[in-house]
């Protein structure tokens, strides 16, 4: 029974993209605007103040921004992951983009605890993303 | 502006931000999206001791 309940779980067809498009693209753009955008403005500020705060200071860390790069199969992984979830900060990586903020990869503990700060912002903000896309398709309330 | 943070220090904002993000979109309702940041905040903080305690020792 519960196995055909799970097959059906999975089964669900994608709701039609004007459902929840608005919601994930303003969600990527700012950190919890899919939520305010949803009605749920609570959880949106506390995922706009998490987000936010862990990409400032990452970039007050002085974290380094990841470029893609191709060679060796490690240096592709962490170079091209890195730089997608950099990507996922949304505004915030534009903002910082466009302000010309650059730090070189160096040694040091803090510098590279602001890189892991810069990207997790960003791979945090998905997981918004992902829930503002399980709220707008009627998953989830 | 430039922040100087242990590595304690660091470690706790990280479990912080991470554990309300986590908290926030995993559970269903507001009582259960608190237990669960608590939680996950627990476990980042009981993580950071007990691996900080073992590279201690593995270091000698």
């Amino acid at each position: 029974m519960a196995v055909k309940e799970k097959e059906k779980e999975q089964k669900q067809p994608l709701p039609p993209l004007g459902t929840w498009f608005p919601a994930v693209a303003l969600s990527w753009l700012i950190p919890g605007g899919g939520h305010f955008l949803l009605k749920r403005p609570g959880r949106g500020i506390l995922l706009l103040l998490a987000v936010t705060s862990m990409f400032v200071c990452g970039l007050a860390m002085r974290g380094y921004m990841f470029q893609p790069q191709s060679g060796d199969l490690l240096t592709t992984l962490i170079n091209t992951g890195g730089f997608i979830g950099d990507l996922c900060g949304g505004v915030l990586y534009l903002l910082t983009v466009a302000f010309g903020y650059s730090q070189v990869d160096e040694a040091g503990h803090v510098h590279d605890y602001g890189t892991k700060f810069l990207v997790t912002a960003g791979l945090l903000n998905l997981l918004a993303m992902v829930d503002a896309f399980e709220i707008a398709s009627g998953r989830k309330d | 502006m430039k922040m100087n943070l242990t590595h304690f220090e660091a470690a706790m904002l990280f479990a912080l931000f991470a554990s309300v993000v986590l908290g926030v979109v995993t559970r269903n309702t507001d009582k259960e999206r608190l237990q669960y940041g608590i939680y996950t905040f627990a476990c980042f903080i009981l993580a950071l001791f007990v691996i900080g305690w073992l590279m201690r020792l593995g270091h000698g």
